[in-house]
């Protein structure tokens, strides 16, 4: 394929954000059009901007790994009037359990249970359903448990470019009582 | 109004499990959660459960457990202590292991309500998403097997005899002539109710013989030869989708560019 002018090659980055169904990634762009990563990275980039700068009804959103357009939130209402609006949020138990995967993965059921203090099958199954976690094959102990992680899905879902971008856990360090453990660490 | 039954509305808050009404409590009483006066919080925690059953609330059998671990903990704190054989040797707290047992909690479910935020914020954005069913639809390919290569097909087709094998315990004595026509007209039925496409997998599920599994992969690899399906690998590795190619399936479409 002939080398493009920088215009052309916007313009075909754009058309393939427009087909792409998953988020696409800079080395996606950078192997079709023949680029170096940090080019089509900086390609995309100015994509976001220009949608920025022009208030575009629609973002070009950095998520799971890739860039995808998104409609602005603030459209919603409209939108939701054309589209069928998103399953309903999801219960405490299931963000509780959610959280928990998102920062063990992967992780058996029972280490989930423990965490909380009671069941969370039907969270769990509630999670799987609506492909926010999957199966990440078994752990090689006793009862060889299923382990869960977070899909691609679960990082469109809460907006997130990846996992290193969910919030950081707050430890409360308790005074003195795990010097011990700290000392060995260090 | 005589006999009428008076009934009261209570509000019971409603907790996840133990650890969240402990914490509630340690919260509400505001005291120290590494020197929970545990008398009080045990007491407090058994007001709830009676409540709760007052209100015909079910808890899980996990509040009755902890409640026990509480009796069980405030009965340790009650005995006196041995005076420490060496002075390495300290007696731990009796209350340790819950306290972890809570902050680990804390964590998760204070994560849990970041986690709610965030939705609320993504549940108003709408992702561009592409139907691929719908794609294939607007540009069929000139292949009918698209990208899906003979290997993948072979490994698909392995991996369905493979479970007919393993069912070869039970030795079937009748012997059903099944043809490839009869396969012919039951993928075609199968397909006609799925317009979105049809997993490799699914179309050999309910299929309890090997032989069959065979003749099906026949009546598919004809269809697929005379274009009357469209098969579809997303990506590599992943389920081969069978679609119903519908510029073939009788009227050529109209062309809606020209004109």
């Amino acid at each position: 394929m002939p080398t493009l002018f920088p215009d052309e090659a916007k313009s075909v980055v754009e058309a393939l954000l427009f087909v792409s169904g998953d988020p696409l990634t800079a080395q996606d762009v950078a192997g079709i059009l023949n680029l170096e990563e940090n080019e089509a990275l900086a390609i995309l980039k100015e994509i976001k901007a220009d949608c920025e700068k022009e208030r575009k009804g629609f973002r070009l959103v950095e998520v799971a790994g890739g860039f995808a357009f998104a409609t602005r939130p603030e459209h919603a209402a409209y939108v939701e009037k054309l589209v069928r609006p998103r399953l309903s949020s999801l219960s405490q138990a299931a963000l509780e359990t959610l959280a928990i995967i998102a920062y063990k993965q992967p992780v058996a059921r029972s280490e989930i249970e423990e965490i909380r203090g009671v069941k969370c099958d039907s969270a769990v199954s509630t999670l799987l359903e609506r492909g926010l976690i999957e199966e990440a094959g078994r752990r090689e102990a006793p009862g060889r448990p299923i382990l869960y992680r977070t899909t691609p899905s679960f990082l469109k879902y809460l907006g997130l470019r990846s996992l290193e971008d969910l919030p950081a856990i707050k430890r409360e360090e308790a005074e003195g009582q795990d010097r011990e453990s700290q000392d060995r660490a260090g | 109004m005589c006999g009428e039954v008076m009934v009261y509305q209570v509000k019971v808050p409603v907790f996840e499990g133990p650890l969240d009404l402990l914490l509630h409590l340690i919260e509400q009483n505001e005291v120290d959660i590494y020197d929970i006066p545990i008398s009080l919080i045990a007491q407090q925690y058994l007001e709830y459960l009676a409540l709760a059953r007052e209100v015909d609330l079910e808890l899980t059998s996990e509040f009755l457990l902890m409640a026990c671990n509480l009796l069980a903990i405030k009965a340790r704190m009650l005995l006196p202590r041995h005076e420490a054989a060496s002075e390495e040797e300290t007696e731990e707290d009796p209350r340790k292991e819950l306290v972890q047992k809570l902050l680990e909690y804390k964590i998760y479910k204070e994560i849990a309500g970041e986690l709610k935020s965030m939705e609320a914020l993504w549940s108003r954005v709408y992702w561009r998403e592409t139907d691929e069913a719908k794609l294939l639809k607007e540009f069929p390919p000139s292949n009918p097997l698209g990208t899906v290569t003979a290997d993948d097909l072979v490994a698909a087709y392995n991996r369905v005899l493979r479970k007919y094998e393993k069912k070869r315990e039970v030795v079937s004595i009748s012997r059903d002539e099944i043809t490839v026509r009869e396969k012919i007209e039951f993928v075609l039925e199968r397909l006609s109710h799925k317009p979105a496409g049809l997993s490799f997998d699914s179309l050999f599920s309910g299929i309890t013989s090997r032989s069959e599994v065979i003749v099906t992969f026949l009546a598919l690899l004809e269809l697929a030869r005379r274009g009357i399906v469209l098969l579809r690998q997303a990506r590599l590795f992943s389920d081969i989708l069978i679609f119903l190619n519908e510029s073939k399936g009788g009227e050529e479409r109209a062309d809606p560019v020209s004109g």
